[in-house]
């Protein structure tokens, strides 16, 4: 299954990341190759295996139902690129 | 032990050798993190650090010799100075990823695996160069620019080397002596490759030994933290600081951390070592092969049976992980939106949604562009099943293929990379001949297995080529004494000349 250029702009769009028609013209048989290439793995006969959803058994850990962290509102904004009144800013949403 | 004034020689020494020495008296812990200081300051040239601590070096210095002064136990890496991979946050110090994205980017918590390392009294001397986003086997990635390797070959030319990838600032850094030795992060390869490409070792431990947390993340279920240095000893001394449950990650192991230091042994006998035959593809470079068939020779030298073991779905190792880590990736880069942390780029009039592709366009470097992008189409309604879930089933296969070889073994060996390191450019027009680097270093992630990179020798062009020993899960005991009495039987001495 090989991918077009309408299909590389919705991928684009999904991935938020906006390209020019000319980058996107430029992806398009970049990503066919290595699509085309990893494609090999449905040669593999896979009946009966579960897809792996752990490298190392494991288990998934509880833990006491406290407070363990919090009251950093101005180490969480210190980064931000714009931050006003303890709140991140944005730009204006209208739907 | 060399004069306390001789200052080139401090930075010719091992990690053991600078701990066991600082406690002996024969220097002092300023003393070294200066002599660092100076060649890291000296080496522009390799482009190796994104930022320079010096100051963080010598205040860790000053305040091991003032502990040792005063009598106060000391850490296990009291009086040696590091380098830090830039994926690894660092407190009041810019972490990067190599990206333009998080340029700028101060963390305000320090990451589990490097603050383990400075509670052991170890020093920073800074924050090394990667492959952004750790994406990458040459180091060509990085928005700071590309690393160059101190090696090169012994035509007489002078082309620049890749120093492997993605921790390719620690290799380059290690082996022109910057620092005794630096942590990297493993996601397919990104210890080993570069290691063996400069000549040094460095262990991918098994999945959840280390700590992921606040370790910029690539691939979570890939991502392993690791430590690279000159000696397997070394590895070791690192190994134990870094490792041990953190209930910060979910996927880390609550074990405790063996001493693996203590416990090293070359003697190999009753070990049985597997050769992999699907690792000797038609076409391997004959030197690679060649030092193949020395290191079975050396294993068996150290005691250990060889045996003949199949991995037979070793040829779909690399199109597996190249639909799993860049779909991890994909959920794992969305984070970075221009909202909380990192650059934003808000066109004039732009609405959320403009901010966010812009940012994106302007943060990310092709390479990461287009792992996100595939990332995004393999998981993408429709396909998902097609290509994620028979990936995932195909990594069940990697994983029990080896299983069953380590019925029949204790270990493998196989080489670490198919060829030495190749000249900057010279892969980077083809994103898939890149790819293939990593061709014997990725079906051990997909298993989560213990693996570590050990320098051989030199190849006909003088460049150093290695070996790779893969041990079974939690035995990174064995994978260290393989790696010792290969260490012990090449002699490897070589080093760089100097010419930065």
């Amino acid at each position: 299954m090989s991918i077009d250029l309408q299909t590389v702009k919705k991928i684009a769009s999904l991935s938020r990341i906006s390209v020019t028609d000319a980058e996107a013209e430029a992806m398009v048989p970049e990503l066919n190759n290595i699509l085309g290439w990893v494609e090999q793995l449905g040669e593999v006969d896979v009946s009966g295996v579960q897809p792996m959803t752990a490298v190392i058994p494991n288990h998934q850990r509880l833990r006491d139902d406290v407070v363990s962290d919090g009251n950093v509102r101005d180490k969480v904004l210190a980064n931000a690129p714009q931050a006003e009144h303890g709140f991140f800013a944005v730009p204006k949403v209208i739907e | 032990m060399p004069n306390s004034t001789d200052k080139s020689a401090l930075t010719d020494l091992t990690v053991a050798e600078i701990r066991d020495g600082f406690r002996a008296g024969d220097f002092s812990a300023r003393e070294v993190a200066s002599a660092f200081n100076a060649n890291v300051a000296a080496a522009k040239a390799l482009n190796a650090f994104i930022v320079e601590t010096p100051e963080k070096a010598l205040e860790a210095a000053d305040a091991a010799d003032k502990a040792k002064a005063a009598g106060e136990t000391l850490g296990a890496l009291a009086g040696v100075p590091i380098g830090m991979k830039d994926l690894f946050c660092t407190q009041g110090v810019q972490t990067t990823a190599a990206s333009h994205m998080l340029e700028g980017f101060v963390p305000t918590y320090e990451s589990t695996v490097s603050g383990k390392l400075w509670a052991a009294g170890a020093g920073m001397l800074g924050k090394l160069n990667l492959d952004q986003f750790a994406m990458g086997s040459s180091n060509e990635t990085s928005y700071y620019g590309n690393v160059i390797s101190p090696w090169r070959r012994n035509d007489g030319g002078n082309a620049a080397l890749a120093p492997g990838g993605s921790s390719g600032g620690s290799s380059s850094a290690i082996s022109a002596r910057l620092c005794p030795a630096a942590t990297g992060t493993d996601t397919g390869g990104s210890i080993r490759q570069p290691a063996a490409f400069t000549g040094i070792s460095g262990i991918k431990p098994t999945y959840g030994r280390c700590s992921r947390w606040g370790i910029v993340a690539f691939a979570s279920s890939l991502d392993q933290a690791g430590p690279m240095a000159r000696t397997v000893r070394d590895n070791a001394i690192l190994l134990e600081v870094m490792s041990g449950f953190d209930p910060k990650d979910s996927t880390s192991l609550d074990l405790s951390v063996p001493q693996w230091e203590a416990n090293l042994s070359s003697d190999l006998k009753g070990k049985k070592v597997g050769i992999p035959k699907e690792y000797r593809p038609d076409g391997l470079n004959a030197e690679i092969s060649a030092m193949w068939d020395r290191g079975i020779e050396w294993l068996k030298d150290a005691g250990a049976e060889v045996v003949d073991v199949s991995l037979p779905h070793t040829k779909y190792a690399l199109p597996t992980y190249y639909i799993i880590a860049p779909a991890e990736a994909s959920s794992n880069l969305a984070r970075y939106d221009g909202v909380r942390y990192g650059q934003r780029d808000l066109p004039d009039g732009a609405g959320l949604q403009d901010m966010y592709a812009a940012t994106r366009a302007a943060g990310f470097g092709p390479e990461v562009k287009r792992r996100i992008m595939i990332g995004t189409y393999v998981l993408s309604a429709g396909f998902y099943d097609a290509y994620y879930t028979q990936a995932q089933k195909v990594r069940a296969l990697i994983a029990r293929d080896f299983e069953l070889a380590f019925e029949k073994c204790d270990l493998l060996l196989t080489p670490t990379a198919p060829s030495a390191s190749f000249a900057l450019g010279e892969k980077q027009a083809d994103p898939l001949a890149m790819y293939l680097n990593d061709v014997f270093t990725v079906p051990a992630s997909l298993a989560g297995l213990p693996a570590m990179a050990v320098p051989g020798g030199l190849d006909s062009a003088g460049l150093p080529i290695g070996l790779q020993i893969i041990g079974k899960a939690l035995d990174e005991q064995t994978v260290l004494n393989a790696s010792l009495a290969i260490e012990e039987r090449a002699g490897f001495t070589a080093r760089p000349d100097k010419w930065w």
